[in-house]
């Protein structure tokens, strides 16, 4: 149905693509795989119409093109469910579905006729299974139930080819099970997929095929049957990944951070006890609500804290304010990197020297030489790859731009840092070097708790895993007892397995 | 009706039953008709700056527009003897050409709305006063304008003309704004121009368009304005009637980030600044005070909307659901 010969894109002094080949037949899912910057998202910007490949043949039904336009590629049936939804939320669903093609009447005025725009959209969503009619209004729904208006959105135009770019990134469990459940009833009606994304678990479950780009090129294909967990990490980087964990140099005994019935102004339900150990990686899991994310931003201060008493290596301290956690040598790196994390137009060395400045200043003037010397030392330290520190911060990688939020705080003297999300959206090889140098931090006698959602993540890299449950920690895990299956357990508020 | 509008009808109730109560001549037919003459004249541009809004634009040009305009138009009628008809049309035209320039300024050369409708505020402004030589236009005492100034500014069955027009504006707009693909398109590109655009829909003609509406409306409200006073002395007329537009089209619900707004909203958010106007003066507040009247009802509004936001949005996050992933085996 649709084969790509030789696709190649070239940008100035760079080569996103190289000679790709990628077919696809009707009904079939394709697992596309690749670190970041692997070329996966312009192949498909390049299937959607979005930009033209420099050579190579993108041949549809037989037919032969030099390139797509937008329109083109929607007429063959070629649909994006984006990474970053596109919906209008000022809009109700039917509204969305059929956004630039609304059935209408002729004239001037071309009213909209609302009542056939319910009646084609509702179908669709009854094929999805969905939970909200034609006229919800798209700011009531959650971030999966927004998927699938994209994915109404994909059926309204017959596609025969959704693109689904990280679909999951943002779902809990039971809606990726959904998810994964509508492209199997999608494949059944001849609807092919495309599936980009990190978690090859997910990969795994649904794909007929697995192909992996790395440099702009195919680095290789896995059929139904050698679709496995290590064989994709070796095609992804082209080398067996090393276990995640690192242990301490030497065993964490003393009390780091002592958190005892806190209770975040956020989440007033919530009453979380917790100790973490000066030198060691907690790890924190727990489900959506369960009030991790509540715990840090109090801990932090951006949220005002209702109860309870915070000892940070051995002293009480009180927090109000970001700048009194981190005053306390308490610094946070945020799960939104880019909302919160940074100033992402902000040249690299400013981003890094902002929570400090007052150290970089003469009186009130800053001192423009100390500030690219510490940009310079943090880079070598943290092997920042940046040309100089001019860039603005959106120029960078993720796994860069989470090194300069680091930086930030490396430049100052931590004591404790929470991590939430660490490496959410990072690709493998940035993510190994993440954790080195949060076990660096450790070892240094940094306190440090991890908030991760990605199980492998919290069981490969903590040194203990405390567990929440509708704002309460049920429990925590030491090593020996490390299994998924206790982490699940804790998280919907049962006991944990003796290992 | 969504809540917002009722919130505000509410509001506009309460306002009136209070000062009809502390002084009932505010309820006299003469004085409620007085205020819908002012509602109609304010009205029929805010609904035009209301849809730039909506684009995420804003149009700060209409006050001097009325300037231009009314010079263009006052300049047709006595010294060219145009028709009354045909001057109508072309000052609405003129109007039309400049919301055109004003719209592919924006959209084409990509510049900023608030700079490209400031540069119109003061163009226009100076190109009236330059043109008059800063004197005041008028009509003089002949009879020969009677009749069009009866249709801009009289009264049938007792209801000002202007509100009439208003109505009829209300209620094509609305048709426009919430009923046809265009509308539909403004809101669309107002939350999220980039997806819009790759929706298929044509973003520049879709918001060039707004700018044209406005000018428009503001064409078409300059002659009302022209016969409600009579004259234009160039440097004072319409002064600051923009700001006038965007208080209303905010009040009525209208988010300066685009995206939101009715054209209902818009006309009770015009009523309800009218209102305080007249409630200022038939109480005995200090004229002075006017503005500060206006200013502080707008922010205890824009303040209840945000309270009503936060709430919502909290609503909204304590739905909770799992979240830890299944690890990958291997």
């Amino acid at each position: 149905m649709l084969q790509l010969e030789k696709i190649g894109r070239r940008y100035p002094g760079v080569v996103a693509l190289d000679g790709v080949d990628f077919s696809l037949d009707p009904g079939e899912v394709v697992g596309l795989i690749g670190e970041n910057g692997a070329g996966k998202s312009t192949l498909m910007k390049i299937l959607g119409g979005i930009i033209p490949p420099s050579e190579g043949t993108i041949r549809l039904d037989g037919v032969a093109h030099a390139a797509l336009s937008v329109t083109e590629a929607t007429r063959a049936g070629i649909a994006f469910v984006h990474q970053e939804l596109e919906v209008f939320d000022n809009l109700d669903v039917a509204a969305n579905v059929f956004i630039g093609r609304e059935p209408c009447g002729f004239g001037p005025l071309r009213l909209i006729r609302t009542r056939e725009l319910e009646r084609r959209v509702q179908p669709l969503l009854d094929r999805l299974g969905a939970d909200f009619g034609p006229r919800t209004p798209v700011a009531d729904l959650s971030i999966a139930q927004r998927q699938m208006v994209e994915i109404a959105k994909a059926l309204s135009i017959d596609a025969r080819v959704i693109i689904m770019d990280e679909p999951t990134s943002s779902l809990t469990l039971s809606e990726t099970d959904r998810l994964l459940r509508i492209i199997a009833e999608l494949k059944a009606s001849g609807v092919a997929v495309i599936y980009i994304s990190h978690r090859l678990a997910e990969v795994k479950q649904c794909a007929d095929r697995v192909v992996c780009l790395r440099d702009g090129r195919v680095a290789g294909e896995l059929g139904r049957d050698a679709i496995e967990h290590a064989a994709m990490i070796r095609l992804m980087i082209g080398r067996d990944l090393r276990s995640l964990y690192i242990p301490p140099r030497t065993p964490p005994r003393e009390e780091g951070c002592v958190i005892r019935d806190v209770v975040p102004a956020a989440m007033p339900e919530a009453h979380v006890s917790l100790t973490v150990r000066k030198g060691e990686i907690l790890g924190l899991a727990g489900l959506v609500g369960a009030g991790r994310t509540s715990l840090a931003r109090a801990l932090f201060g951006v949220d005002p804290l209702r109860g309870g008493t915070i000892a940070l290596h051995g002293t009480p301290v009180r927090i109000r304010s970001p700048r009194e956690a981190i005053a306390h040598g308490l610094y946070l790196v945020p799960e939104d990197r880019k909302r919160e994390g940074l100033v992402l137009n902000l040249p690299l060395t400013q981003n890094v020297t902002l929570p400090n400045l007052r150290a970089f200043a003469r009186r009130l003037l800053v001192d423009r030489h100390a500030e690219t010397a510490c940009f310079t030392r943090e880079r070598t330290r943290l092997g920042i790859r940046a040309a100089d520190g001019s860039v603005p911060a959106v120029t960078l990688s993720g796994g860069n731009q989470q090194k300069i939020v680091l930086a930030k705080w490396l430049s100052m003297r931590p004591r404790m840092i929470i991590f939430d999300e660490p490496t959410r959206g990072i690709d493998v090889g940035a993510k190994e070097e993440i954790y080195r140098l949060m076990r660096d931090l450790a070892d240094a006698g940094v306190t440090i708790l991890m908030i991760s959602s990605d199980m492998e993540e919290v069981l490969g890299v903590s040194d203990r895993i405390a567990v929440m449950h509708a704002g309460r920690v049920t429990g925590v895990l030491e090593r020996p007892d490390f299994s998924e299956l206790n982490v699940l357990r804790l998280a919907i508020g049962e006991a944990a397995e003796a290992a | 009706m969504a809540k917002k509008e009722l919130g505000l009808l509410g509001l506009l109730v309460a306002v009136g039953a209070i000062t009809g109560i502390l002084n009932p001549r505010f309820l006299s037919a003469v004085n409620l008709l007085d205020m819908a003459n002012l509602i109609g004249l304010f009205g029929i541009f805010s609904i035009g700056e209301g849809i730039v809004i909506i684009t995420g634009g804003i149009d700060l040009s209409v006050g001097s527009m009325f300037a231009f305009l009314g010079v263009i138009f006052i300049d047709l009628l006595t010294n060219h003897g145009v028709p009354w008809p045909a001057a109508i049309l072309l000052t609405v035209c003129a109007g039309i050409v400049l919301g055109v320039v004003q719209g592919l300024l924006v959209t084409r050369a990509k510049l900023q709305p608030f700079v490209v409708t400031l540069c119109g505020l003061l163009i226009y402004r100076g190109a009236a006063r330059y043109y008059t030589e800063d004197s005041t236009m008028g009509f003089g005492y002949g009879d020969d304008y009677d009749w069009v100034g009866w249709l801009a500014s009289g009264r049938s069955w007792g209801i000002p003309h202007s509100f009439i027009l208003l109505i009829v504006v209300a209620l094509v707009m609305w048709v426009v704004l919430h009923r046809s693909v265009f509308g539909r398109y403004l809101f669309a590109i107002g939350k999220n121009e980039e997806a819009a655009r790759f929706s298929g829909i044509h973003t520049n003609a879709v918001v060039a368009g707004a700018y044209v509406i406005s000018g428009g409306l503001a064409g078409l409200a300059t002659v009302l304005l022209v016969f409600y006073t009579n004259s234009v002395s160039p440097s004072s007329f319409g002064n600051f009637y923009e700001l006038y537009a965007i208080a209303a089209a905010v009040l009525g619900g209208c988010s300066l980030r685009g995206g939101e707004g009715s054209i209902l909203g818009i006309v009770l958010g015009t009523a309800l600044l009218q209102v305080l106007q007249n409630l200022v003066n038939i109480l005995g507040i200090p004229s002075s005070l006017n503005f500060a009247v206006m200013g502080t009802v707008i922010l205890v509004g824009a303040l209840a909307d945000r309270v009503l936001q936060q709430r919502r949005a909290r609503a909204v996050a304590r739905v909770g659901a799992p979240e830890v992933r299944p690890a990958t085996p291997g």
